[in-house]
């Protein structure tokens, strides 16, 4: 019983990493219709930036938690969004009224030449990351210790999530952006201007990936150019399993698939871990390839 | 006329590639390997060609296709030719090459059958999926070696193996695709709804440029496990897959030749950038990118006619 508890509080704060990455996929995906495959790789760009940065921000503050982790998680987050808007200004927009394929093909390459471009610059030898949450427990009972790490990812997480519905939900950007992905071009004829609402939603996407970066690092803290490959994917399956383009679907699809991939790995076989997620999305495909949140779309001639 | 000229071709690679086998001993075996290679890569690069260029099934999970038969083949000639003399191995060897197509092609089956509900880039992820599934059952399989690798595989490919059957793919691919049947392919790839609409069954084309591409991965596979003799599930992940993609999209979707010609290109390259070895996959990446914004068509195949100048489409 309390191991099932303790696998249920890991595989949510995994999970909740899972739904940051997947809210990116998802919201571009809303507004582009594609796939961005080097989300993943934005991912991995903001542990290093977390990696590079932590040293410095902590001689600056001394090690306190409640300063030392805003910083960098604001600085991170920045980083990423930049990164993210001109991967889209160079690689993307030049492609907009091309072939979906192409697209795909172009976000394969560019996926490829951030990892290998990492491996260059950072070296690709593993880094360990620097601990900034203070260890310890929070709840400490005969059935379920959470450590301090757990509820600063769950809380950071589900912090941002809020943020984000309130961002999309309640502003004028993101009727916005809601608009955009209804009909760019009826969007446009409202005024919207849809590169600027598109270069925002890099920016979120980004960010949110930067925060889940330095929040996976924090529990699993070896670091390298690759490691953006398959939570990248992961949380892609976790953005299909709860119906591609919908926000509250993504958050629920990345818990599933934490908790469902933390208990393979906890009761069956951790070698199984990377194929669970794949397993899920061939099944989903199969069975329901509009997820569990999403509207089934109907081909047009 | 064409089917002529293609049995002239593909009679003289026979022919070639049997008389280079006699002398192969003579090579130098630096040169040597970076030929064989190219056949393997020839075979891998055609084979996926026809799944991508011709179908328009944009698929990531080729070197799946290639691990199952290269395990296939390598389960066969490692149980049973400690037994056999030289003189049966050749029917051996031939006899695994077979196997380890036809169980590739039946995983190709199985990949190609949720492909009918699947397009662009949902297509790409799950192949992908395929092939990471297929690396990791085989890495918790111990009779396979699991993670350690399979070692004690005879060296059986040649060079008339391996040119041989690349010379096969380009001869049945070339007149598949000549063939009326074959034009099912590119009308698929194009419109879908359109090419049902005269009577084309997409399901098909598809799951047949799955089944043929994916026996054609498991035979190079299989010449590749019987020239390296040694195979572990590393050598067969996602990056031998894209490094196959690269093949295609630089040579050209839908051109036999230009795959072909970049098949071999981006095989001698890392060898003669062997010193900027840490720079080649940044290298390919950025071509990559390049060539989709510059010459989406490839590097070696002039624009095609017509409402789009791309010539995939999704």
């Amino acid at each position: 019983m309390s191991e099932l508890l303790q696998q249920i509080v890991n595989g949510i704060s995994l999970g909740s990493i899972y739904a940051l990455i997947a809210l990116g996929y998802t919201m571009i995906y809303g507004i582009l219709r594609f796939i961005n495959f080097a989300h993943g790789d934005v991912f991995m760009v903001g542990a290093f930036i977390g990696y590079y940065l932590t040293p410095q921000v902590v001689a600056f503050t001394g090690g306190n938690f409640l300063l030392t982790a805003p910083i960098i998680l604001v600085v991170a987050m920045l980083g990423c969004s930049l990164l993210g808007v001109t991967i889209e200004k160079l690689a993307y927009r030049p492609l907009r009224s091309r072939p979906r394929l192409t697209v795909l093909i172009t976000a394969i390459g560019v996926s490829f030449f951030l990892e290998y471009g990492g491996q260059l610059i950072f070296g690709p030898d593993p880094k360990l990351f620097p601990t900034v949450i203070p260890s310890g427990s929070v709840i400490n009972t005969e059935y379920i210790i959470v450590g301090t790490g757990s509820i600063v990812v769950i809380v950071t997480a589900f912090t941002l999530m809020m943020l984000l519905r309130f961002i999309v939900f309640n502003t004028k950007m993101g009727t916005a952006m809601r608009a955009v992905s209804f009909d760019h071009r009826v969007a446009s004829l409202m005024g919207i201007n849809i590169d600027t609402i598109i270069s925002f939603t890099f920016v979120l996407g980004s960010s949110l990936a930067a925060a889940a970066a330095l929040l996976y690092a924090s529990i699993y803290p070896s670091i390298n150019p690759l490691m953006g490959i398959f939570p990248g994917l992961k949380a892609f399956v976790a953005a299909v399993l709860g119906g591609i383009g919908n926000l509250a679907g993504a958050a629920v699809g990345g818990l599933i698939l934490g908790v469902t991939e933390t208990f393979v790995s906890g009761y069956i076989s951790s070698s199984f871990r990377d194929a669970i997620a794949f397993s899920i999305l061939i099944l989903i495909l199969l069975f329901k390839p509009s997820g569990i949140f999403g509207r089934h779309q109907r081909e047009k001639v | 006329m064409k089917l002529h000229k293609s049995i002239i071709f593909f009679a003289a690679a026979v022919v070639v590639s049997f008389l280079v086998t006699l002398v192969e001993h003579r090579l130098n075996p630096y040169y040597f390997q970076i030929i064989i290679y190219i056949g393997i890569n020839i075979v891998l690069a055609s084979s996926l060609n026809l799944i991508n260029g011709f179908a328009g099934q944009f698929s990531l999970g080729h070197a799946g296709f290639m691990a199952v038969g290269a395990y296939t083949s390598a389960v066969l000639t490692a149980k049973m030719s400690s037994t056999a003399t030289m003189l049966l191995n050749i029917p051996l060897f031939a006899l695994a090459l077979l196997c380890g197509g036809i169980v590739a092609a039946v995983f190709g089956l199985l990949v190609g059958i949720p492909s009918l509900r699947l397009k662009g880039d949902y297509l790409a992820i799950t192949t992908l999926g395929f092939g990471e599934i297929i690396r990791v059952i085989v890495q918790n399989l111990d009779f396979l070696g699991g993670a350690r690798g399979f070692t004690g595989i005879p060296k059986l490919s040649n060079f008339f193996w391996v040119f041989l059957t690349a010379a096969t793919v380009i001869f049945i691919i070339s007149n598949l695709i000549n063939s009326t049947y074959g034009k099912a392919y590119p009308a698929v790839r194009d419109d879908e709804i359109a090419a049902e609409s005269i009577g084309i069954s997409s399901t098909r084309v598809k799951v047949m440029a799955f089944v043929t591409g994916a026996f054609f991965a498991g035979v190079a596979g299989a010449l590749y496990a019987h020239f390296v003799t040694y195979i572990n599930p590393a050598q067969f992940s996602f990056l031998k897959s894209f490094e196959i993609v690269v093949m295609v999209i630089i040579g050209g979707m839908g051109s036999i030749l230009g795959v072909v010609l970049s098949a071999i290109l981006l095989t001698i390259l890392p060898e003669v950038l062997r010193t900027m070895a840490q720079y080649r996959m940044v290298i390919y990446s950025l071509l990559l990118i390049i060539i989709m914004i510059t010459r989406p068509q490839g590097l070696f195949m002039r624009p095609r006619f017509g409402r789009h100048k791309a010539v995939v489409r999704v």
